[in-house]
Protein backbone atom coordinates (compact mmCIF):
# COMPACT_ATOMS: atom_id res chain seq x y z
CA UNK A 1 0.00 0.00 0.00
CA UNK A 2 1.21 3.44 -0.98
CA UNK A 3 -0.19 5.31 2.21
CA UNK A 4 1.87 3.66 4.26
CA UNK A 5 4.23 6.00 6.04
CA UNK A 6 8.18 4.48 5.88
CA UNK A 7 7.70 3.52 9.68
CA UNK A 8 5.05 1.36 9.35
CA UNK A 9 6.27 -0.24 5.98
CA UNK A 10 9.51 -0.99 8.50
CA UNK A 11 7.18 -2.24 11.46
CA UNK A 12 5.38 -4.57 8.73
CA UNK A 13 8.87 -6.10 7.42
CA UNK A 14 10.93 -6.58 11.25
CA UNK A 15 7.16 -8.22 11.64
CA UNK A 16 7.36 -10.82 8.29
CA UNK A 17 10.51 -11.42 9.41
CA UNK A 18 10.47 -12.41 12.92
CA UNK A 19 7.31 -14.56 11.88
CA UNK A 20 9.02 -16.33 9.53
CA UNK A 21 12.37 -17.14 12.17
CA UNK A 22 9.49 -18.46 14.77
CA UNK A 23 7.96 -20.90 11.66
CA UNK A 24 11.22 -22.05 11.02
CA UNK A 25 12.14 -22.50 14.60
CA UNK A 26 8.83 -24.37 15.68
CA UNK A 27 8.75 -26.41 12.26
CA UNK A 28 12.81 -27.67 13.37
CA UNK A 29 11.27 -28.25 16.82
CA UNK A 30 8.57 -30.72 15.24
CA UNK A 31 10.42 -32.72 12.98
CA UNK A 32 13.50 -33.17 15.60
CA UNK A 33 10.51 -34.83 18.22
CA UNK A 34 9.11 -35.99 14.99
CA UNK A 35 12.16 -38.63 14.51
CA UNK A 36 13.54 -38.86 17.86
CA UNK A 37 10.82 -39.97 19.84
CA UNK A 38 9.57 -43.02 18.33
CA UNK A 39 13.40 -43.53 18.12
CA UNK A 40 12.73 -44.53 22.69
CA UNK A 41 12.21 -47.90 23.36
CA UNK A 42 8.96 -47.56 24.98
CA UNK A 43 7.62 -46.08 21.73
CA UNK A 44 5.44 -48.59 20.31
CA UNK A 45 3.94 -49.56 24.13
CA UNK A 46 3.22 -45.85 24.57
CA UNK A 47 1.70 -44.99 21.03
CA UNK A 48 -0.81 -47.86 21.67
CA UNK A 49 -2.17 -47.01 25.25
CA UNK A 50 -1.83 -43.68 24.63
CA UNK A 51 -2.50 -42.13 21.10
CA UNK A 52 -4.18 -45.13 19.65
CA UNK A 53 -6.31 -43.74 16.90
CA UNK A 54 -8.65 -46.32 16.70
CA UNK A 55 -9.92 -46.31 20.44
CA UNK A 56 -9.89 -42.24 20.06
CA UNK A 57 -12.05 -42.55 17.19
CA UNK A 58 -14.62 -44.83 19.11
CA UNK A 59 -15.08 -42.78 22.21
CA UNK A 60 -14.40 -39.77 21.31
CA UNK A 61 -18.21 -38.68 20.81
CA UNK A 62 -19.45 -39.88 23.99
CA UNK A 63 -16.70 -38.20 25.77
CA UNK A 64 -18.21 -35.22 23.72
CA UNK A 65 -21.13 -35.57 25.14
CA UNK A 66 -20.24 -36.16 28.51
CA UNK A 67 -18.21 -32.92 28.31
CA UNK A 68 -21.52 -31.52 27.94
CA UNK A 69 -22.19 -31.71 31.69
CA UNK A 70 -18.78 -30.29 32.61
CA UNK A 71 -20.71 -27.35 30.50
CA UNK A 72 -23.53 -27.60 32.29
CA UNK A 73 -22.42 -27.59 35.25
CA UNK A 74 -19.93 -24.44 34.64
CA UNK A 75 -23.03 -22.84 33.26
CA UNK A 76 -24.91 -23.07 36.80
CA UNK A 77 -22.38 -22.66 39.15
CA UNK A 78 -20.50 -19.56 37.47
CA UNK A 79 -23.73 -16.89 38.16
CA UNK A 80 -23.95 -19.00 41.50
CA UNK A 81 -20.48 -18.09 42.24
CA UNK A 82 -20.92 -14.57 41.44
CA UNK A 83 -24.14 -13.83 43.13
CA UNK A 84 -22.09 -15.26 46.41
CA UNK A 85 -19.05 -13.64 46.06
CA UNK A 86 -20.40 -10.39 45.68
CA UNK A 87 -22.27 -10.63 48.66
CA UNK A 88 -19.33 -11.89 50.75
CA UNK A 89 -17.29 -9.32 49.31
CA UNK A 90 -19.45 -6.76 50.54
CA UNK A 91 -20.19 -8.32 54.00
CA UNK A 92 -16.48 -7.67 54.67
CA UNK A 93 -16.49 -4.34 53.45
CA UNK A 94 -18.80 -3.31 56.19
CA UNK A 95 -17.93 -0.22 58.22
CA UNK A 96 -21.05 -0.25 60.24
CA UNK A 97 -20.02 -1.17 63.98
CA UNK A 98 -23.56 -2.71 64.01
CA UNK A 99 -23.04 -4.95 61.58
CA UNK A 100 -19.46 -5.89 62.40
CA UNK A 101 -20.54 -9.81 62.71
CA UNK A 102 -20.92 -9.66 58.83
CA UNK A 103 -17.22 -8.49 58.76
CA UNK A 104 -16.47 -11.40 60.66
CA UNK A 105 -18.36 -13.95 58.65
CA UNK A 106 -17.21 -12.25 55.74
CA UNK A 107 -13.46 -13.10 57.09
CA UNK A 108 -14.12 -16.40 58.26
CA UNK A 109 -16.09 -17.80 55.14
CA UNK A 110 -12.91 -16.65 53.01
CA UNK A 111 -10.24 -18.27 55.49
CA UNK A 112 -11.96 -21.18 55.66
CA UNK A 113 -13.16 -22.10 51.92
CA UNK A 114 -10.08 -20.78 50.30
CA UNK A 115 -7.44 -22.83 52.99
CA UNK A 116 -9.62 -26.27 51.94
CA UNK A 117 -8.26 -28.12 48.84
CA UNK A 118 -10.97 -27.60 46.59
CA UNK A 119 -10.80 -31.72 46.23
CA UNK A 120 -11.65 -32.33 49.92
CA UNK A 121 -14.16 -30.09 49.90
CA UNK A 122 -16.23 -31.82 46.99
CA UNK A 123 -15.23 -35.51 49.04
CA UNK A 124 -16.89 -33.74 51.93
CA UNK A 125 -20.23 -32.45 50.94
CA UNK A 126 -20.43 -35.04 48.28
CA UNK A 127 -20.40 -37.61 50.22
CA UNK A 128 -21.19 -36.01 53.38
CA UNK A 129 -24.39 -34.72 53.01
CA UNK A 130 -26.13 -36.94 50.63
CA UNK A 131 -25.16 -39.62 53.32
CA UNK A 132 -27.93 -37.72 55.42
CA UNK A 133 -29.91 -39.86 53.54
CA UNK A 134 -32.53 -36.97 52.10
CA UNK A 135 -34.99 -38.33 49.49
CA UNK A 136 -34.70 -37.87 46.28
CA UNK A 137 -33.79 -34.50 44.34
CA UNK A 138 -31.81 -33.51 47.25
CA UNK A 139 -29.11 -36.36 47.13
CA UNK A 140 -27.99 -35.66 43.71
CA UNK A 141 -24.47 -35.86 43.26
CA UNK A 142 -25.05 -32.67 40.67
CA UNK A 143 -26.01 -30.52 43.21
CA UNK A 144 -23.51 -31.27 46.04
CA UNK A 145 -20.89 -31.01 43.82
CA UNK A 146 -22.27 -28.05 42.50
CA UNK A 147 -22.57 -26.43 46.00
CA UNK A 148 -19.08 -27.32 46.89
CA UNK A 149 -17.63 -25.52 43.91
CA UNK A 150 -19.69 -22.73 44.56
CA UNK A 151 -18.43 -22.39 48.06
CA UNK A 152 -14.73 -22.51 47.24
CA UNK A 153 -14.77 -20.05 44.15
CA UNK A 154 -17.04 -17.73 45.23
CA UNK A 155 -14.93 -17.43 48.43
CA UNK A 156 -11.71 -16.94 45.88
CA UNK A 157 -13.74 -14.39 43.92
CA UNK A 158 -14.94 -12.51 46.43
CA UNK A 159 -11.07 -12.05 47.82
CA UNK A 160 -10.57 -10.36 44.22
CA UNK A 161 -13.74 -8.05 44.25
CA UNK A 162 -12.63 -7.15 47.37
CA UNK A 163 -9.16 -6.32 46.66
CA UNK A 164 -11.46 -4.32 43.51
CA UNK A 165 -13.29 -2.53 46.03
CA UNK A 166 -9.96 -1.24 48.05
CA UNK A 167 -8.52 -0.28 45.09
CA UNK A 168 -10.87 2.32 44.21
CA UNK A 169 -9.76 5.40 45.30
CA UNK A 170 -11.34 7.19 48.78
CA UNK A 171 -11.77 10.52 46.72
CA UNK A 172 -14.42 8.84 44.58
CA UNK A 173 -16.10 7.75 47.49
CA UNK A 174 -15.97 11.33 48.91
CA UNK A 175 -17.11 12.99 45.51
CA UNK A 176 -20.11 10.48 45.23
CA UNK A 177 -21.09 11.28 49.00
CA UNK A 178 -20.55 14.73 48.66
CA UNK A 179 -23.45 14.82 46.40
CA UNK A 180 -25.84 13.44 48.77
CA UNK A 181 -25.46 9.66 47.84
CA UNK A 182 -26.20 7.17 50.36
CA UNK A 183 -23.63 4.59 50.99
CA UNK A 184 -25.31 1.75 49.05
CA UNK A 185 -25.87 3.87 46.06
CA UNK A 186 -22.28 4.82 45.98
CA UNK A 187 -20.88 1.12 46.36
CA UNK A 188 -23.77 -0.04 43.52
CA UNK A 189 -22.95 3.40 41.03
CA UNK A 190 -19.47 4.55 41.75
CA UNK A 191 -17.35 1.57 43.41
CA UNK A 192 -19.04 -1.25 42.60
CA UNK A 193 -18.42 -1.09 38.54
CA UNK A 194 -14.89 0.64 38.63
CA UNK A 195 -14.05 -2.27 41.23
CA UNK A 196 -15.50 -5.23 38.79
CA UNK A 197 -14.01 -3.22 35.43
CA UNK A 198 -10.99 -3.90 36.99
CA UNK A 199 -10.95 -7.49 38.38
CA UNK A 200 -12.54 -9.01 35.22
CA UNK A 201 -8.89 -10.20 33.85
CA UNK A 202 -7.94 -11.74 37.29
CA UNK A 203 -11.91 -13.29 37.53
CA UNK A 204 -11.15 -14.56 33.94
CA UNK A 205 -8.26 -16.65 35.66
CA UNK A 206 -10.69 -18.13 38.31
CA UNK A 207 -13.29 -19.02 35.77
CA UNK A 208 -10.86 -21.02 33.21
CA UNK A 209 -9.73 -22.99 36.43
CA UNK A 210 -13.30 -23.37 37.59
CA UNK A 211 -14.20 -24.69 34.15
CA UNK A 212 -11.39 -27.64 34.64
CA UNK A 213 -12.12 -28.27 38.70
CA UNK A 214 -15.71 -29.13 37.25
CA UNK A 215 -13.84 -32.59 36.51
CA UNK A 216 -13.15 -33.00 40.34
CA UNK A 217 -16.58 -34.31 40.68
CA UNK A 218 -16.08 -36.78 38.44
CA UNK A 219 -14.95 -38.70 42.30
CA UNK A 220 -18.34 -38.04 43.76
CA UNK A 221 -20.34 -39.13 40.63
CA UNK A 222 -21.66 -37.24 37.74
CA UNK A 223 -21.11 -38.36 34.51
CA UNK A 224 -18.97 -35.70 33.26
CA UNK A 225 -15.99 -36.05 31.00
CA UNK A 226 -13.09 -37.06 33.35
CA UNK A 227 -15.54 -39.85 34.52
CA UNK A 228 -16.56 -40.89 31.50
CA UNK A 229 -12.51 -41.10 29.94
CA UNK A 230 -12.18 -43.18 33.49
CA UNK A 231 -14.91 -45.39 32.15
CA UNK A 232 -13.72 -46.13 28.92
CA UNK A 233 -9.99 -46.76 30.25
CA UNK A 234 -11.23 -49.19 32.62
CA UNK A 235 -13.14 -50.84 29.55
CA UNK A 236 -10.81 -51.02 26.85
CA UNK A 237 -7.09 -50.99 29.07
CA UNK A 238 -6.51 -48.28 27.42
CA UNK A 239 -5.63 -44.36 28.61
CA UNK A 240 -6.33 -42.67 25.18
CA UNK A 241 -9.71 -41.40 26.08
CA UNK A 242 -7.73 -39.68 29.13
CA UNK A 243 -5.36 -37.84 26.06
CA UNK A 244 -8.91 -37.19 24.31
CA UNK A 245 -9.94 -35.40 27.66
CA UNK A 246 -7.33 -33.29 27.81
CA UNK A 247 -7.24 -32.02 24.31
CA UNK A 248 -11.18 -31.46 24.62
CA UNK A 249 -10.75 -29.36 27.67
CA UNK A 250 -7.66 -27.54 25.64
CA UNK A 251 -10.20 -26.64 22.97
CA UNK A 252 -12.02 -24.68 25.62
CA UNK A 253 -9.24 -23.17 28.34
CA UNK A 254 -7.07 -22.22 25.62
CA UNK A 255 -8.94 -19.68 23.79
CA UNK A 256 -10.20 -18.63 27.54
CA UNK A 257 -6.30 -18.08 28.45
CA UNK A 258 -5.57 -15.58 25.66
CA UNK A 259 -9.05 -13.71 25.88
CA UNK A 260 -8.24 -12.90 29.68
CA UNK A 261 -4.47 -12.19 28.38
CA UNK A 262 -6.05 -10.06 26.19
CA UNK A 263 -8.43 -8.10 28.41
CA UNK A 264 -5.29 -8.09 30.97
CA UNK A 265 -2.92 -6.41 28.06
CA UNK A 266 -5.74 -4.33 27.10
CA UNK A 267 -6.48 -2.88 30.86
CA UNK A 268 -3.27 -2.38 30.97
CA UNK A 269 -2.98 -0.07 27.96
CA UNK A 270 -5.65 2.25 29.38
CA UNK A 271 -4.34 2.74 32.35
CA UNK A 272 -1.51 3.80 31.34
CA UNK B 1 -22.97 36.32 69.89
CA UNK B 2 -22.97 36.11 65.95
CA UNK B 3 -26.18 36.22 63.78
CA UNK B 4 -26.92 32.71 63.18
CA UNK B 5 -29.49 32.83 60.28
CA UNK B 6 -26.94 33.98 57.58
CA UNK B 7 -26.29 31.61 54.98
CA UNK B 8 -23.52 29.69 56.77
CA UNK B 9 -22.09 30.40 60.68
CA UNK B 10 -19.35 28.54 62.01
CA UNK B 11 -18.82 28.90 65.22
CA UNK B 12 -15.71 27.86 67.42
CA UNK B 13 -15.39 24.87 64.36
CA UNK B 14 -12.42 22.07 65.54
CA UNK B 15 -11.31 19.10 63.70
CA UNK B 16 -8.63 16.59 64.90
CA UNK B 17 -7.14 14.13 63.34
CA UNK B 18 -5.63 12.16 66.42
CA UNK B 19 -3.16 14.32 68.09
CA UNK B 20 -3.14 17.50 65.31
CA UNK B 21 -5.99 19.88 65.33
CA UNK B 22 -6.24 20.92 62.00
CA UNK B 23 -9.02 23.14 62.20
CA UNK B 24 -8.78 25.22 65.31
CA UNK B 25 -11.67 26.99 66.28
CA UNK B 26 -12.88 28.60 62.95
CA UNK B 27 -15.32 31.74 63.16
CA UNK B 28 -17.02 32.45 59.47
CA UNK B 29 -19.85 33.93 58.89
CA UNK B 30 -21.07 33.31 54.81
CA UNK B 31 -23.98 35.79 53.72
CA UNK B 32 -25.97 34.76 50.48
CA UNK B 33 -24.72 35.90 47.02
CA UNK B 34 -21.31 36.29 49.50
CA UNK B 35 -17.88 34.82 47.64
CA UNK B 36 -15.17 33.99 50.39
CA UNK B 37 -11.74 32.87 49.63
CA UNK B 38 -9.60 30.87 52.00
CA UNK B 39 -5.55 31.23 51.85
CA UNK B 40 -2.94 29.63 53.55
CA UNK B 41 -0.02 27.92 53.51
CA UNK B 42 -0.14 24.14 52.23
CA UNK B 43 -1.43 22.21 55.40
CA UNK B 44 -3.12 25.36 56.95
CA UNK B 45 -6.21 23.40 56.81
CA UNK B 46 -7.83 24.95 54.08
CA UNK B 47 -9.21 21.53 52.44
CA UNK B 48 -10.53 19.96 55.85
CA UNK B 49 -12.51 22.91 56.72
CA UNK B 50 -14.55 22.69 53.27
CA UNK B 51 -14.73 18.81 53.94
CA UNK B 52 -16.24 19.69 57.52
CA UNK B 53 -18.64 22.57 55.83
CA UNK B 54 -19.55 19.76 53.29
CA UNK B 55 -19.90 17.28 56.34
CA UNK B 56 -17.70 14.87 55.49
CA UNK B 57 -14.98 15.07 58.11
CA UNK B 58 -17.30 15.19 61.39
CA UNK B 59 -16.20 17.85 63.89
CA UNK B 60 -14.81 17.83 67.51
CA UNK B 61 -16.41 20.60 68.62
CA UNK B 62 -18.56 23.79 67.87
CA UNK B 63 -21.37 23.96 65.52
CA UNK B 64 -21.94 24.39 61.62
CA UNK B 65 -25.25 26.41 60.66
CA UNK B 66 -26.95 26.55 57.63
CA UNK B 67 -30.03 28.57 57.32
CA UNK B 68 -30.16 28.88 60.69
CA UNK B 69 -30.25 25.29 61.24
CA UNK B 70 -27.23 23.41 63.11
CA UNK B 71 -26.51 20.99 60.55
CA UNK B 72 -23.38 19.52 62.55
CA UNK B 73 -24.90 18.03 65.77
CA UNK B 74 -23.50 14.57 65.95
CA UNK B 75 -25.62 11.73 64.95
CA UNK B 76 -27.52 13.86 62.27
CA UNK B 77 -27.94 12.00 59.19
CA UNK B 78 -25.61 14.51 56.71
CA UNK B 79 -27.10 13.71 53.09
CA UNK B 80 -30.04 16.08 53.40
CA UNK B 81 -27.25 18.81 53.97
CA UNK B 82 -24.81 17.78 51.57
CA UNK B 83 -27.22 18.06 48.30
CA UNK B 84 -27.63 21.51 49.48
CA UNK B 85 -24.03 22.27 49.83
CA UNK B 86 -22.22 21.45 46.57
CA UNK B 87 -18.18 20.36 46.59
CA UNK B 88 -15.90 20.56 43.62
CA UNK B 89 -12.36 19.44 44.52
CA UNK B 90 -8.84 19.14 43.03
CA UNK B 91 -8.75 16.09 41.45
CA UNK B 92 -10.27 12.91 40.98
CA UNK B 93 -13.83 14.65 40.96
CA UNK B 94 -15.25 12.26 37.94
CA UNK B 95 -16.44 9.11 37.54
CA UNK B 96 -14.17 7.40 35.33
CA UNK B 97 -17.04 4.83 34.25
CA UNK B 98 -19.70 7.10 33.40
CA UNK B 99 -20.12 9.87 30.51
CA UNK B 100 -20.37 13.42 31.28
CA UNK B 101 -23.86 13.03 31.08
CA UNK B 102 -24.15 9.79 33.22
CA UNK B 103 -21.81 12.20 35.87
CA UNK B 104 -24.35 14.93 36.17
CA UNK B 105 -27.39 12.80 36.02
CA UNK B 106 -26.56 10.01 39.06
CA UNK B 107 -27.21 12.30 41.61
CA UNK B 108 -30.61 14.24 40.46
CA UNK B 109 -32.47 11.12 40.05
CA UNK B 110 -30.87 9.27 42.79
CA UNK B 111 -30.99 11.91 45.40
CA UNK B 112 -33.65 14.44 44.01
CA UNK B 113 -35.30 11.99 42.29
CA UNK B 114 -35.79 13.77 39.43
CA UNK B 115 -36.85 11.89 36.44
CA UNK B 116 -34.67 10.72 33.66
CA UNK B 117 -35.77 13.83 30.98
CA UNK B 118 -35.85 16.33 33.81
CA UNK B 119 -32.43 15.95 34.87
CA UNK B 120 -30.93 15.57 31.48
CA UNK B 121 -32.94 19.03 30.05
CA UNK B 122 -31.00 20.57 33.12
CA UNK B 123 -27.64 18.97 32.43
CA UNK B 124 -28.21 19.92 28.83
CA UNK B 125 -28.79 23.73 29.95
CA UNK B 126 -25.89 23.47 32.15
CA UNK B 127 -23.42 22.10 29.89
CA UNK B 128 -24.47 24.51 27.41
CA UNK B 129 -23.98 27.74 29.53
CA UNK B 130 -20.78 26.55 30.56
CA UNK B 131 -19.41 25.56 26.82
CA UNK B 132 -19.39 21.60 27.21
CA UNK B 133 -22.62 21.15 24.92
CA UNK B 134 -20.42 18.92 22.52
CA UNK B 135 -18.68 16.70 25.49
CA UNK B 136 -22.15 15.29 27.36
CA UNK B 137 -21.65 11.57 25.65
CA UNK B 138 -17.50 11.85 26.38
CA UNK B 139 -15.96 9.86 29.27
CA UNK B 140 -13.88 12.05 31.58
CA UNK B 141 -10.28 10.29 30.30
CA UNK B 142 -11.10 11.83 27.13
CA UNK B 143 -11.21 15.32 28.77
CA UNK B 144 -8.75 18.07 29.50
CA UNK B 145 -8.19 18.70 33.16
CA UNK B 146 -9.89 22.12 32.74
CA UNK B 147 -12.99 20.22 30.75
CA UNK B 148 -13.12 18.07 33.78
CA UNK B 149 -13.33 20.38 36.39
CA UNK B 150 -15.98 22.11 34.71
CA UNK B 151 -17.97 19.32 34.33
CA UNK B 152 -17.49 18.41 37.75
CA UNK B 153 -18.83 22.10 39.10
CA UNK B 154 -21.54 21.27 36.35
CA UNK B 155 -22.10 17.86 38.20
CA UNK B 156 -22.26 19.68 41.40
CA UNK B 157 -24.58 22.64 39.94
CA UNK B 158 -26.90 19.76 39.01
CA UNK B 159 -28.14 19.41 42.37
CA UNK B 160 -28.92 22.70 42.64
CA UNK B 161 -27.16 23.53 45.89
CA UNK B 162 -27.63 26.89 47.59
CA UNK B 163 -23.66 27.12 48.45
CA UNK B 164 -20.33 25.85 46.43
CA UNK B 165 -17.40 25.05 48.06
CA UNK B 166 -14.21 24.81 45.86
CA UNK B 167 -11.44 23.53 46.88
CA UNK B 168 -8.40 24.00 45.15
CA UNK B 169 -10.21 23.29 41.93
CA UNK B 170 -7.38 24.90 39.53
CA UNK B 171 -4.20 23.64 41.02
CA UNK B 172 -3.77 20.18 39.39
CA UNK B 173 -4.20 21.81 36.03
CA UNK B 174 -1.98 23.48 33.73
CA UNK B 175 -1.69 27.00 33.66
CA UNK B 176 -3.12 27.51 30.39
CA UNK B 177 -6.39 25.35 31.83
CA UNK B 178 -6.60 27.60 34.31
CA UNK B 179 -8.14 30.62 33.33
CA UNK B 180 -11.49 28.84 31.52
CA UNK B 181 -12.34 26.81 35.13
CA UNK B 182 -12.26 30.53 36.68
CA UNK B 183 -13.70 32.25 34.52
CA UNK B 184 -16.99 29.93 35.28
CA UNK B 185 -16.55 30.16 38.92
CA UNK B 186 -16.85 34.19 37.99
CA UNK B 187 -19.86 33.69 36.33
CA UNK B 188 -21.52 31.75 39.44
CA UNK B 189 -20.52 34.73 41.60
CA UNK B 190 -22.59 36.90 39.18
CA UNK B 191 -25.31 34.75 39.23
CA UNK B 192 -25.22 35.20 43.07
CA UNK B 193 -24.27 31.65 43.90
CA UNK B 194 -22.64 31.70 47.65
CA UNK B 195 -19.38 30.24 47.48
CA UNK B 196 -16.52 29.35 49.64
CA UNK B 197 -13.35 29.11 47.75
CA UNK B 198 -9.64 27.42 48.81
CA UNK B 199 -7.40 28.61 46.19
CA UNK B 200 -3.18 29.27 45.40
CA UNK B 201 -4.88 32.01 42.56
CA UNK B 202 -4.09 35.05 44.62
CA UNK B 203 -4.68 37.36 41.85
CA UNK B 204 -8.28 35.83 40.87
CA UNK B 205 -8.94 35.61 44.88
CA UNK B 206 -8.35 39.48 45.05
CA UNK B 207 -10.51 40.10 41.84
CA UNK B 208 -13.27 38.63 42.43
CA UNK B 209 -13.46 37.93 46.70
CA UNK B 210 -16.19 39.88 48.81
CA UNK B 211 -13.58 38.98 51.45
CA UNK B 212 -9.92 36.87 51.88
CA UNK B 213 -9.57 34.72 55.15
CA UNK B 214 -6.12 33.98 55.89
CA UNK B 215 -5.31 30.31 57.55
CA UNK B 216 -2.45 29.68 59.43
CA UNK B 217 -2.02 26.45 61.73
CA UNK B 218 -5.97 25.67 61.49
CA UNK B 219 -7.03 28.95 62.45
CA UNK B 220 -8.48 32.10 61.03
CA UNK B 221 -5.93 34.68 61.48
CA UNK B 222 -7.23 37.61 59.34
CA UNK B 223 -10.42 37.96 57.33
CA UNK B 224 -10.61 41.34 54.97
CA UNK B 225 -11.94 42.77 51.53
CA UNK B 226 -9.16 41.72 49.15
CA UNK B 227 -7.91 44.76 48.87
CA UNK B 228 -7.07 45.51 52.65
CA UNK B 229 -5.95 41.97 53.25
CA UNK B 230 -3.58 42.03 50.05
CA UNK B 231 -1.93 45.80 50.14
CA UNK B 232 -2.17 46.19 53.93
CA UNK B 233 -2.46 42.89 56.21
CA UNK B 234 -2.67 43.22 59.69
CA UNK B 235 -1.18 40.40 60.88
CA UNK B 236 2.89 40.25 60.47
CA UNK B 237 1.89 35.98 59.18
CA UNK B 238 -0.25 37.14 56.29
CA UNK B 239 2.19 39.59 55.11
CA UNK B 240 4.97 36.96 55.69
CA UNK B 241 2.81 34.79 53.74
CA UNK B 242 1.78 36.85 50.75
CA UNK B 243 5.42 38.21 50.68
CA UNK B 244 7.01 34.65 50.12
CA UNK B 245 4.57 34.38 46.97
CA UNK B 246 5.42 37.54 45.63
N1 LIG C 1 -7.47 12.26 56.82
C1 LIG C 1 -6.45 12.84 57.48
N2 LIG C 1 -5.82 12.20 58.47
C2 LIG C 1 -4.79 12.78 59.15
N3 LIG C 1 -4.34 14.00 58.89
C3 LIG C 1 -4.91 14.70 57.91
C4 LIG C 1 -5.99 14.15 57.15
N4 LIG C 1 -6.38 15.07 56.22
C5 LIG C 1 -5.57 16.13 56.41
N5 LIG C 1 -4.70 15.91 57.41
C6 LIG C 1 -3.70 16.86 57.91
O1 LIG C 1 -4.36 18.07 58.16
C7 LIG C 1 -3.55 19.16 57.83
C8 LIG C 1 -4.31 20.13 56.96
O2 LIG C 1 -4.60 19.52 55.74
P1 LIG C 1 -5.45 20.22 54.60
O3 LIG C 1 -5.54 19.26 53.47
O4 LIG C 1 -6.71 20.71 55.18
O5 LIG C 1 -4.52 21.44 54.24
P2 LIG C 1 -4.70 22.49 53.05
O6 LIG C 1 -4.68 23.84 53.67
O7 LIG C 1 -5.85 22.14 52.21
O8 LIG C 1 -3.35 22.28 52.26
P3 LIG C 1 -3.11 22.32 50.67
O9 LIG C 1 -2.97 23.74 50.31
O10 LIG C 1 -1.81 21.57 50.50
O11 LIG C 1 -4.25 21.64 50.01
C9 LIG C 1 -2.30 18.60 57.17
O12 LIG C 1 -1.24 18.68 58.11
C10 LIG C 1 -2.66 17.19 56.88
O13 LIG C 1 -1.53 16.37 57.01
MG1 LIG D 1 -6.07 21.40 50.21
Amino acid sequence: MSALSPRKRYEQKERRRSLLIATASLLAVCAALYTLVPKAPGWVAVKRSFFNWAVLEKTFPTLLKAFLWDIAIFAWSLPLIMVLALAIALCRNVKTPALFPLRVFGAFYTDIFRGVPTILLVYLIGFGIPGLGLPRPWNSPYLWGTVALVLTYSAYVAEVLRSGIESVHKSQRAASESLGLTEADTMRFVVLPQAIRRQVPAMMNFIIALQKDVALLSFIGPVELLRQANVYKSLMANFTPYVGAAVIFLCVTIPATRYADYLLAKQHSVRT
Amino acid sequence: MKNRSQKLVLEDVTCRFDELTVCDGINLSVDAGEMVCLIGASGSGKSTLLRCINLLEPIDSGHIWLDGEDISIPGLDPKPYRKRIGIVFQSFNLFPHMTVMQNICLAPTRVLNATVTETHAVAKDLLQRFGLQDKASEYPDRLSGGQQQRVAIVRALAMQPEIMLLDEITSALDPELVGEVLEVVKALKEQNMTIVLATHEMAFAREVADRVCFLDGGKILETAPPEEIFTNPREARTREFLHRLL
